[in-house]
């Protein structure tokens, strides 16, 4: 499934145009980065919730040389599926 | 933010109505709910992919008492940050730590790190993907 996918599902759904419905996809996908990049957490009840986290410098190794090198400190996204999403997929 | 502030928040700026901002959400999410649930994976440019990842079952114990209990076969989703959204997820981090010096280079060395481990697909391959199980 990709973004055009979408976007059908939308124009096909509603009233909406498919230009319309990719504008309002885009919307939506803009307001979820904006509060991620703002470290904000979005918790859509039902599905799951994305969060940042922050993450401290470690030490790792580049597995192909063995070199070790610093993994610098950072923030990450991660997703926690709902309950609901992983009955879904367990039904 | 929570659903109902997406949702207020898109009514906005679309100048649409709560109940169309609700139904197209709602939509979204649904659908991609429904394409999990077919194993189809899904990938939205910009911000990430999900797939869906099988697990046989085993036999594990409980940690506090020792028993052992039969953890079913599952499937759970996982979520890949896509690169726009993950560079700009890490934006202030550089800000923070302040450190100037060979920034880029690790970056770079990671990007290797990462793709190795994650042996050409696309998956999950992170330390910390919160419970796995």
């Amino acid at each position: 499934m990709t973004k055009d996918d979408l976007v059908l599902l939308i124009h096909e759904r509603t009233g909406f145009s498919k230009v319309e419905s990719a504008e309002i996809l885009e919307e939506i996908l803009n307001l979820l980065k904006e509060r991620l990049a703002d470290g904000d957490h979005v918790k859509l009840s039902g599905f799951g919730k994305f969060q940042v986290s922050q993450k401290r410098a470690r030490k790792g190794r580049n597995p192909i040389t063995g070199k070790e090198i610093e993994i610098s400190a950072r923030r990450v996204l991660t997703f926690k599926p709902s309950q609901k999403l992983r009955k879904a997929l367990n039904a | 933010m929570n659903k109902s502030d997406l949702i207020e928040a898109l009514a906005e700026r679309r100048k649409m109505t709560q109940k169309e901002a609700d139904l197209v959400v709602n939509l979204v999410l649904d659908g991609m709910t429904d394409a999990l649930r077919r194993g189809e994976r899904i990938e939205i440019r910009g911000f990430g992919s999900l797939i869906v990842k099988t697990y046989d079952p085993y036999i594990g114990r409980n940690p506090k008492t020792g028993e052992q209990v039969q953890v079913p076969a599952k499937r759970l989703p996982f979520f890949k940050v896509g690169k726009e959204l993950k560079e700009r997820v890490d934006g202030r981090t550089s800000e923070l730590t302040a450190n100037g010096e060979g920034g880029d280079e690790m970056d770079d060395d990671d990007l290797t790190d990462e793709d190795v481990l994650d042996d050409g697909a696309d998956e999950h391959a992170d330390d910390d993907s919160s419970d796995p199980v």
